[in-house]
């Protein structure tokens, strides 16, 4: 134990063993660094390996290839506006559903009466797949816009209206009690100490679902599009342009981090009274 | 005329595989402006009275009242501090203390006094605008109880407030609340199963039989105030708490022995 007074000592050296290889122990920042760096790298290196194995770039483009497929894309393809198209939906069909849901969430979580009206239908429907609606809605709907935005709606809504009931299920009874003894009324319970004690979490299921809204989107977009990154996709399968589609999905890729980090900013600057516990 | 008392209160609780009677006709006085303790084995039921007594629970049988008059549900008259501390994230130090008062709609520049007055009594200063999250444990609980105080409650029930808290932190929070309550004289009923803890803050000790649970004796604590840590090495102390500790054990010996036979039944 170095007492107060003393200079901090250098760290020691460790072996090899004890510094990587102990459960539990934290790395250091440089390390982490290094080891998310190589993962990409050992993914490049065999992707690219395997397409000077497979030698044939209708199949196995080479990353060089995805890359440049991208350009033209973009460029000369018109892919911003399937981009813009996908985006739209993504936004709409998820602002719908969250619309509803979170409102309906809270509410299941706070009244009995309504989680025991809701609840039961709602679990039976999470589980039908929002893709087998598809035939369906296209009979109804039609090709349209509608029916795009219903699909996402479907993906989305029924998961996130039993994900919010739950965030506010677990607010604390004390919580609550202590409003009471302070004084409160029921609607101010409910306005001042249960809506507040459950925006943070639900902000969190609002980022979880959004990465689902694009499975269900570009499942819709396979299936009957005109536009947009699914439609690209299913296009460039015609034409045997594995380049193209792999362009496509890591855009989506990109797309969804994006999104992520815009809630995760979001979090941190509207919550900055959450304790973090991993961030 | 008694701040708080409760009359034969009875509390069932029914589940579908049998039927737990908590508290058994319990009967008990806080005269104004005094510092009751319960005191008993878990599972006795102390908890429960409170929650009745502040309204969150309403009893099978009997009444609370409130300075003679028959309380119903929870109300701004009787304030509660739990174990959790149960503080509002959201809000820094300073909102959560004025949270009482802010609902009851006091006016702004009362409503600072106030909180600047408990902030400085609690000695939380320096944390005023800071969120409940930079807090330790001893400090939340602090807060909580500024934050019942702040309401001026006729009543403030404790249960096991400084149960969560280590040892050191929770000796000093004791010597603070004894320094509180004699500053503001306010009625408190205070639960715990710590013995040293009862008859170091108390007025008066009522011990609790188990299951189900009813005063079993109550126990005056003569001990000067301020009371302070060398309270504890005094040979008073250690005769009360040794009177306490004898009603108590019995009663943990039943507790266990009860349990065995449900469990051989």
């Amino acid at each position: 134990m170095a007492t107060v007074s003393q200079p901090a000592p250098a760290p020691r050296r460790r072996g090899f063993a004890a510094t990587y290889l102990s459960p539990k122990t934290a790395i250091s920042s440089r390390s982490l660094l290094v080891l998310a760096v190589a993962g990409f790298a050992v993914i490049l290196g065999l992707w690219t390996l395997a397409a000077i194995l497979v030698d044939n770039p209708f199949f196995v483009p080479t990353p060089l290839a995805v890359v440049v497929a991208w350009v033209d894309m973009i460029a000369t393809q018109g892919f911003l506006v399937d981009i813009a198209w996908s985006t739209f939906r993504i936004v709409g069909g998820f602002a719908l559903a969250a619309l509803i849901a979170v409102p309906l969430g809270l509410l299941m979580g706070a009244f009995e009466v309504a989680r025991g009206f809701f609840q039961p239908p709602i679990n039976a429907i999470r589980y039908m797949p929002a893709s087998a609606f598809i035939p369906l809605l296209i009979l109804l709907q039609g090709l349209g816009e509608e029916e795009k935005l219903t699909v996402i709606w479907i993906g989305v809504f029924f998961q996130l209206v039993l994900m919010v009931m739950d965030i506010a299920h677990r607010v604390p009874t004390e919580t609550l009690s202590v409003a009471y003894t302070l004084g409160a009324s029921r609607w101010t319970v409910l306005r001042k100490v249960f809506l507040p004690a459950t925006l943070p979490e639900v902000v969190d299921a609002l980022r979880i679902t959004m990465g689902w809204a694009w499975t269900y989107l570009i499942v819709a977009e396979l299936v009957a599009a005109t536009a947009g990154i699914g439609y690209v996709i299913l296009v460039s399968e015609r034409f045997l342009r594995a380049d193209r589609i792999i362009a496509a999905i890591l855009t989506i890729g990109l797309l969804g981090l994006i999104t992520d980090q815009v809630f995760a900013l979001f979090s941190r600057w509207a919550f900055p009274y959450v304790e973090k516990v991993h961030e | 005329m008694s701040a708080v008392s409760f009359v034969d209160v009875e509390m069932v609780f029914r589940t579908r595989e049998r039927t737990v009677r908590a508290l058994d006709r319990t009967s008990l006085e806080v005269p104004e402006g005094q510092f009751a303790v319960i005191v008993g084995p878990s599972g006795c039921g102390k908890s429960t009275l409170l929650t009745i007594g502040a309204g969150l629970v309403t009893p099978t049988r009997g009444e609370v009242l409130v300075g003679g008059r028959p309380a119903q549900g929870p109300g701004a008259d009787r304030g509660m501090v739990f174990q959790s501390y149960s503080l509002y994230p959201w809000l820094s130090v300073r909102r959560n203390i004025e949270f009482g008062p802010e609902i009851r709609k006091v006016a702004r520049g009362e409503r600072r006094r106030r909180s600047d007055e408990l902030i400085g009594l609690m000695r939380l200063q320096d944390f005023a605008d800071a969120y409940p999250k930079a807090l330790s444990g001893g400090m939340k609980q602090r807060v909580a109880i500024a934050r019942a105080l702040a309401n001026d409650p006729d009543v403030l029930f404790m249960d096991e407030p400084f149960g969560a808290l280590d040892a050191l932190t929770r000796q000093v929070m004791q010597e603070m609340l004894t320094d509180i309550w004699q500053r503001f004289k306010r009625t408190v009923l205070f639960v715990t199963h710590d013995i040293d803890e009862a008859v170091f803050l108390g007025d008066v000790v009522h011990v609790m039989t188990v299951r189900p649970g009813r005063i079993r004796e109550v126990i005056d604590i003569d001990l000067p105030r301020p009371r302070t840590f060398e309270t504890l090495a005094g040979e008073r102390f250690a005769e009360l708490r040794r009177r306490v500790l004898e009603v108590i054990h019995e009663e943990s010996l039943k507790a266990v022995e009860s349990e065995l036979t449900a469990l051989s039944a």
